[in-house]
């Protein structure tokens, strides 16, 4: 039986690490994930879990050890945000080359500057090639339920990578709302123990971690975690089927809401497709066509199932929380745009920069998106492709 | 997950004043728990400014019988709470409040002495001497008990004796270790529901 509970973002991941009982957590605090490592702390100190919890001196440092003790036959878990996540940088390459599936809980928040302590995407967008899974969840249910899912895609041997857990700063993390948990054992036999096939000390078959790749050898390694990546999707969908068979929830790539008639929808992410499905709901009611597609996963990029949903459209506003100074675009809509690049139809599209630094998404602001892509429609014109949403002239 | 979401016509939304330190934030968590034991959906949410001890601050309640998948802030609340009175001066307090509503502020003054001091506001005002209530009841000034009881019982959000029996449960939780301040808390809580005027 699920158990019937309230609870913050932060809080219902602090509780999925405590159920899965990790061998390691590196923790550095930043705001808004500081909570995950002190709920977490109380867990050790009450003796509910056994987990090894090292304080370091930095968010480098904090992944650093999780490399080791991953490196070293252990599962380990860390957790930040923002510039912390921007600090990690080098070493988050470094877990993904060496294959070493770290689960990351990242409480999303703007990087500098200038300084914010709110939410959007600009810290994990800027990880995108890191070779990190990365999984996005709309609010605390889908943040636990990505977590329980999250060690079992990541220690695939299919897969081997390391993850993100992204949550959306403070909107998530400090919101406390209904969450349905799962008791403790299920989640235990659901995620299941970690026996790595190699690892460091494993005396029948010692291993050099992280040695120099020369030209003659890098390229392959490269090759072979891009194969990893694209490993994951299958992962990814099989480990949501076991778990809607099991705990009942469903999941996928994205989720497609009102989109089977849909001639008007936005792609967007996080707890703002929950604000605009309300739009969806409103504009449904007044007969207008409207639809979303909430991305789940973002890495890997579900690029040809996403297209394949967005076919029969007429106009497409992709939304993107974080700022790539392309100069044409976010990275969501770079993602969306490119995987429609070869369907013979194609909706028109747009991109919208929205929610910058905590900068609020109301259900009016959906709705004069909608409208946007309903003038689109009507007169064949896209305008401009790339805008700003929300801020002052 | 992929479901029909409804907007029920029945959610209840607050939001609440006070400042850095004197607590809205948990009182709005403890409203939040409150209608989660009786069986809601809740949302409790802060606004972050910069955070200091003494700036205005805001924290947000959604109450709903089905979950509530908006996550702005919100605009205009059924019901807005001043934990500390010296703000009507300064904030907006009831900027956006829906009409059959309510202010509902932490003074001992009347409800009609208050009203005259909000600015473009001529609705229901309540008044709740939580400062007095606190400090005969729990001998220290904690605002938060009084002001939830008096949102509840201005609201209706939670039935009375539903909603004190789960916070005697609820206290006798929370304070295992010391028993004692449990009974005040729940007259607390008896006396505002009575004295809350307007």
């Amino acid at each position: 039986m699920s158990i019937r509970e309230r609870m913050s973002g932060n809080e219902a991941i602090a509780t999925a690490m405590r159920q899965i009982n990790p061998d390691v957590f590196a923790m550095f605090p930043i705001t808004p994930s500081t909570e995950i490592p002190q709920y977490f702390a109380q867990y050790v100190a009450d003796g509910k879990v056994d987990t090894e919890f090292i304080c370091v001196e930095s968010e480098h440092s904090s992944l650093s050890a999780c490399l080791g003790a991953e490196a070293a036959g252990a599962r380990a878990v860390t957790a930040t945000s923002s510039a912390g996540l921007s600090y990690m940088n080098e070493v988050l390459y470094v877990a993904a080359s060496l294959r070493l599936p770290v689960v990351l809980a990242v409480a999303c928040r703007a990087l500098t500057g200038p300084i914010n302590i709110n939410h959007d995407y600009s810290d994990s967008m800027a990880e995108r090639d890191s070779g990190f899974i990365q999984l996005y969840g709309e609010n605390n249910q889908e943040v636990y339920d990505n977590y329980l899912m999250a060690h079992r895609i990541a220690e695939h041997p299919d897969v081997r990578l390391p993850l993100m857990i992204c949550e959306d700063g403070f909107i998530t993390s400090h919101a406390l709302e209904n969450i349905e948990l799962e008791e403790d054992d299920k989640v235990k036999a659901f995620v299941g123990e970690y026996h790595p096939e190699n690892y460091l000390l494993k005396k029948e078959n010692p291993l050099a971690v992280g040695p120099y790749g020369v030209s003659g050898y890098y390229m392959e390694a490269r090759v072979a975690q891009a194969y990893a990546m694209k490993n994951a999707k299958k992962v990814i969908l099989d480990v949501a089927k076991d778990f809607e068979k099991t705990f009942g929830r469903s999941y996928g790539f994205f989720e497609e809401y009102k989109m089977d008639d849909a001639e008007i929808a936005m792609v967007i992410m996080g707890s703002s497709a929950g604000t605009a499905k309300a739009c969806v709901d409103e504009l449904r009611k007044d007969g207008i066509k409207a639809g979303l597609i909430k991305v789940r996963v973002f890495r890997p990029f579900p690029g040809e199932e996403i297209a394949k949903a967005l076919s029969n459209c007429k106009a497409v506003a992709i939304m993107d929380k974080s700022e790539g100074f392309s100069a044409c675009g976010g990275p969501l809509f770079a993602e969306v745009s490119g995987a429609c690049i070869n369907m013979d139809k194609r909706p028109k599209m747009v991109d919208i920069v929205y929610g910058l630094g905590g900068r609020d998404f109301t259900v009016d602001a959906a709705r004069s998106v909608y409208d946007r892509l309903g003038s689109i429609v009507e007169t064949g014109e896209v305008g401009e492709v790339y805008t700003h949403m929300g801020q002052r002239e | 997950m992929v479901g029909e979401m409804i907007i029920m016509s029945d959610m209840v939304e607050v939001r609440w004043h006070g400042r850095g330190g004197q607590g809205a934030k948990t009182a709005s968590q403890l409203l939040a728990d409150a209608a989660f034991m009786s069986g809601k959906f809740v949302q409790s949410f802060p606004e972050y400014g910069p955070e200091r001890s003494g700036a205005p601050i805001t924290a947000y309640n959604r109450i709903s019988d089905e979950r509530c998948p908006i996550h702005s802030n919100i605009y205009e609340p059924n019901y807005v709470v001043v934990v500390d009175e010296t703000l009507l001066e300064s904030v907006d307090v009831a900027a956006g409040l829906k009409d059959g509503g309510a202010l509902i502020v932490n003074s001992s003054k009347s409800p009609d002495e208050v009203r005259k001091e909000v600015k473009n506001y001529d609705g229901r005002v309540c008044t709740i001497d939580a400062r007095k209530i606190s400090l005969d009841c729990l001998g220290a000034y904690f605002p938060n008990t009084p002001m939830l009881a008096a949102v509840v019982a201005v609201s209706s959000i939670i039935d009375r004796e539903t909603f004190l029996k789960d916070m005697e449960e609820s206290y006798r939780h929370k304070f295992a270790k010391k028993p004692q301040v449990v009974e005040g808390n729940l007259k607390c809580l008896r006396i505002a529901m009575d004295e809350v005027k307007g």
